[in-house]
């Protein structure tokens, strides 16, 4: 095996390589299709581009992302992210669009302050179902994804909010150093989340918890504490996102403000290559998930993909997508290229099982 | 952890029991309204039994109330009941009103088939039935007198005819784009349809770029926002409701163009957030789609309860809006 051979080797491998090279193939075809893509001009001080949409649009996806990595590596799931994010994005609007100066800064911060804290008292109750109580995660957390519409929609009486917050609309639309403010909250969010659980032990628990409960437990990590506080994070982050979505558009809808985002943010955490089944997670994959799915959603508008074919365009992508992923997959790729049956139990098929960390 | 969930079991069971009983319990509550009451007893009041789809939008909510507005005027008795969303409790309402003896039943159907049944039992009880907003599939057209709604075509259609009569004085191509209704639903259909029906009358008038923006203002301002990108030259946007059209002014603003002067938006519905953007010069034109059915209803009721002949199908009275109009209707929009 020659020297680079070897190199190629160590960079293919690296579980970043594939999710990277799906983006680059994506922002690609778009160059291609339109020369233009890429390109980012100045616009009233700000970056402008389809680049930055990307950046600006994913921001709520990623931190909504993050949160379900955590829960995901616990070997948990979240499904009522979407309406914790209609929740606290209503809730924020509604308390708004009461006061008499909607640009207020101590308004928007008590409207914040509101959102923020209904969905810690629901990420909370998320908590306690899963990890007191000892519902299934996925049970647990479906009973708020669909009591959780409804809720939004009481708070809004099923009417969209429109607001005329200055200040509010900053969290979706402002600019810091020529770029989205948005995108510098996902940004601290993650990093936040990373210093937490990569330079303290935490994350070695999560993952331990995530990978045998039992056997965590039994060396004396109190798994259902961990459990707890994911659930609350992923309500916190998805709250976050509330404020963005609706600050996006600078109205709340109870119906329409982060549905499926659930689904998305799985996807991302998939395609980031976390395992579903729990164990050793990857905030910098769950971004870049994050960031190809909101590609793949403009790629349908700037391409004008007809939107009676897009959804089948999109499952195409994502099935490619989670398939190179795959190292099973892909080791039986180049098998059957050479031709050369090899142990079916090869290595690269076994790692992708759950993982259990040594602790 | 065996015994700790050992321990932990009863909870869980009185938990999941707890929850249980919370959910039946507010489906029930929500479920039943005031249908109990003893229809016609005395009284020689018109009664009408009406059973609304839920309480999806601002739209339906305004719908309602129109229908209950409209009944205390009218001087009929409104035996009113909420279905949310599904069609056994539209049945099941159905049901009670026959059972009450209503003069007349109205109700705007959850889905469109699956009717034959309970409408047979209304007919043969001699109740009459009209349907709202929304039709049934039954293929005998006997089961129901009439069917009041709006013509979502018509709208797509006078929306372009404006269109047509506003650019034609363009002598050289007009690059419209579309925001569509969500992908396979009936208004976005229709409307698209009838949009492009009209427009045909012009050649010069081309569709560059269509896609879903899901009746959604995120939906229409994300597309739009790449419709802008892709079309150096966009004349004219059509939204198939005030929502996207919403969305997209910000996207169009955010381009650093002047939504109404550089870009011509025409969109459909006139809910109240769209006539202000309409008074404001940001939208060029809305074709109405009104939920205000309420009075054009009980004058059906009381045309079939007396046994006058009714046309199978009436349109919602609805107008369109320019923005000296909208100024004018603004005041006194009730949704």
């Amino acid at each position: 095996m020659t020297d680079t051979g070897s190199r190629w080797r160590a960079v293919t491998g690296h579980r970043l390589f594939w999710p990277v090279a799906v983006l680059v193939v994506m922002l690609a075809a778009n160059t291609i299709y339109r020369p233009g893509f890429l390109s980012v001009e100045v616009n009233d001080g700000h970056l402008y581009g389809t680049p930055i949409d990307i950046l600006r649009l994913s921001a709520p996806l990623i931190l909504v992302a993050l949160g379900m990595t955590v829960v995901i590596s616990t070997g948990g799931i979240d499904l009522s992210v979407g309406s914790v994010c209609a929740i606290s994005g209503a809730l924020a609007c509604s308390y708004i669009s009461q006061q008499p100066d909607q640009n207020s800064l101590a308004v928007v911060f008590t409207a914040l302050a509101l959102g923020f804290g209904i969905a810690l008292v629901l990420g909370a109750w998320n908590g306690v179902l899963v990890a007191v109580i000892g519902i299934q995660p996925i049970i647990a957390t479906l009973i708020l994804m669909v009591a959780g519409r409804g809720l939004a929609q009481l708070i809004t009486e099923g009417q969209i909010i429109t607001i005329n917050s200055e200040p509010y609309r900053a969290i979706g639309l402002g600019h810091v150093l020529t770029l989205p403010l948005a995108v510098f909250i996902a940004l601290a969010a993650a990093l936040l989340v990373a210093a937490f659980t990569r330079r303290t032990a935490l994350g070695m628990i999560i993952e331990s918890v995530g990978g045998n409960s039992v056997a965590s437990r039994l060396a004396g990590i109190r798994s259902g504490r961990v459990v707890f506080l994911a659930y609350v994070l992923s309500a916190a982050c998805a709250a976050v996102a509330g404020f963005m979505i609706t600050a996006n558009v600078s109205s709340a809808d109870g119906n329409a403000a982060g549905l499926w985002i659930e689904l998305d943010a799985i996807l991302a955490v998939v395609i980031g290559g976390t395992a579903l089944a729990g164990g050793r997670f990857y905030l910098s994959g769950t971004i870049l998930g994050a960031l190809i799915i909101q590609t793949l959603t403009t790629s349908v508008y700037a391409m004008n993909i007809s939107p009676q074919t897009s959804l089948l365009f999109k499952a195409v992508v994502v099935i490619a997508v989670c398939l190179i992923q795959a190292p099973a997959f892909r080791a039986r790729l180049t098998r059957r290229r050479r031709g050369t049956p090899t142990n079916p139990t090869s290595p690269p098929s076994q790692a992708r099982q759950k993982e259990e960390v040594p602790a | 952890m065996r015994k700790m969930r050992t321990s932990l079991r009863p909870w869980r069971a009185a938990a999941t029991a707890l929850a249980t009983v919370l959910l039946v319990g507010s489906v029930a509550a929500c479920g039943n309204s005031d249908t109990g009451g003893d229809a016609g007893s005395g009284s020689d009041k018109l009664v009408l039994g009406f059973s609304q789809v839920g309480a999806e939008s601002g739209w339906r909510t305004a719908n309602t109330t129109s229908i209950k507005e409209a009944a205390a005027e009218a001087g009929i008795e409104l035996k009113f009941d909420d279905a949310q969303q599904k069609q056994e409790n539209q049945i099941k309402a159905i049901r009670n009103y026959i059972q009450q003896k209503v003069d007349v039943i109205a109700f705007s159907p959850v889905v469109e088939s699956g009717w034959d049944t309970v409408l047979k039992e209304a007919k043969d009880a001699g109740i009459p039935v009209i349907l709202t907003d929304r039709a049934v599939d039954s293929a005998d057209k006997s089961l129901y007198k009439t069917f009041l709604g709006s013509d979502f075509v018509k709208e797509g259609r006078l929306s372009g005819e404006w269109l047509v009569e506003n650019k034609k004085s363009a002598t050289g191509p007009v690059n419209i784009v579309e925001l569509q209704g969500t992908t396979g639903s009936a208004p976005a259909n229709d409307r698209k349809k009838g949009f492009a029906e009209a427009i045909a009358a012009n050649p010069n008038l081309k569709i560059v770029a269509s896609q879903s923006g899901d009746f959604t203002r995120a939906g229409g301002k994300q597309v739009m926002e790449q419709f802008l990108r892709a079309n150096p030259k966009i004349d004219v946007l059509f939204a198939h409701n005030d929502d996207m059209g919403l969305g997209a002014l910000e996207a169009i603003t955010a381009a650093g163009k002047t939504p109404g002067k550089d870009i011509t938006i025409i969109t459909i519905d006139a809910v109240k957030d769209g006539m202000q953007a309409l008074a404001d010069g940001k939208f060029n034109f809305i074709a109405e789609c009104s939920p205000l059915l309420g009075p054009q209803l009980m004058d059906l009721a009381k045309k079939v309860h007396a046994g006058e002949e009714v046309p199978p199908r009436i349109e919602t009275e609805e107008t369109t809006f320019t923005p000296e109009q909208a100024k004018e209707a603004l005041p006194n929009r009730k949704y």
